[in-house]
């Protein structure tokens, strides 16, 4: 059956979606990313969308649904690659990934998500800075 | 003259969906959409193609290519023949859904597109076309 591959890269998951995304595809994604969570006990999942030309709404729900399922597992999620003719549409259709964190590139995103380590910040919050 | 000048492709599963948007970007490409147009437009018929699925219960798509003087675009016709659209300008708010989607669909893809026109009544089905110039 045809399947995005999770692959383990110590505490994180490393996803590359490289294929149109269809309704099953998205489905067992998900399945595939909680089920190695648990499994594994993965701190930061890492999603790769820098070979797919569109994110429509199904796409951008699926992500988002994968960062809140992850959250709720104790994992964090950052999306990273999206090319720019894809930010441009995606934000003019009204979406603009709510809740879901991003960044530039593979090297980035990993920087967040080890950056992060136990007290990760979530969304755009400033540090009380201790004087 | 290999490429015909109207397409009509089916939309009764997701994978049609998938195929018809990625012959809409194989259409763009042949007219030389610039990328941020073509990106655009594909995922218009992708919103719209899934849309004609889960509350049209499936329709289909036709891809033609229009011109108007020196300007050359393409026009997007979704056809179903589900429930049809109540209120049309409830449905093109953003948020505003029936189905389990978020709500941009209608909305998102009118802001994706230079024309945008829905003829829809309760029972009659729904069709939308759209078009985007080059």
């Amino acid at each position: 059956m045809e399947r995005i591959p999770v692959l383990r890269m110590g505490s994180l998951l490393l996803i590359t979606i490289q294929v149109d995304m269809h309704d099953k595809l998205a489905m067992q994604l998900q399945d595939d990313v909680t089920q190695r969570i648990s499994e594994w006990g993965s701190t930061g999942v890492l999603i790769d969308i820098s070979s797919l030309e569109i994110v429509d709404s199904f796409i951008g729900r699926m992500l988002a649904n994968i960062a809140a399922m992850s959250r709720v597992l104790g994992a964090e999620t950052v999306v990273v690659g999206m090319q720019p003719a894809v930010a441009i549409t995606l934000v003019e259709l009204g979406m603009s990934l709510p809740g879901v964190r991003t960044a530039l590139s593979v090297e980035a995103g990993m920087e967040l998500l080890y950056g992060a380590g136990a007290g990760f910040r979530t969304g755009n919050e400033d540090e009380p800075t201790q004087g | 003259m290999s490429q015909p000048r109207v397409e009509t492709l089916p939309l009764k599963t997701s994978n049609d969906v998938v195929y018809a948007r990625q012959k809409v970007r194989q259409w763009a490409t042949e007219l030389r959409f610039g990328l941020v147009d073509m990106t655009k437009l594909v995922t218009a018929a992708s919103e719209l193609g899934r849309n004609a699925l889960d509350h049209g219960k499936g329709g289909e798509m036709r891809i033609e290519q229009v011109g108007n003087g020196p300007r050359v675009g393409l026009k997007l016709t979704f056809e179903d023949q589900g429930p049809g659209i109540a209120d049309i300008e409830m449905a093109l708010k953003d948020g505003y859904t029936t189905g389990s989607g978020m709500g941009f669909g209608l909305g998102g893809s009118k802001r994706l597109v230079n024309e945008f026109a829905i003829e829809s009544a309760p029972g009659k089905g729904t069709r939308i076309t759209v078009v985007r110039w080059k």
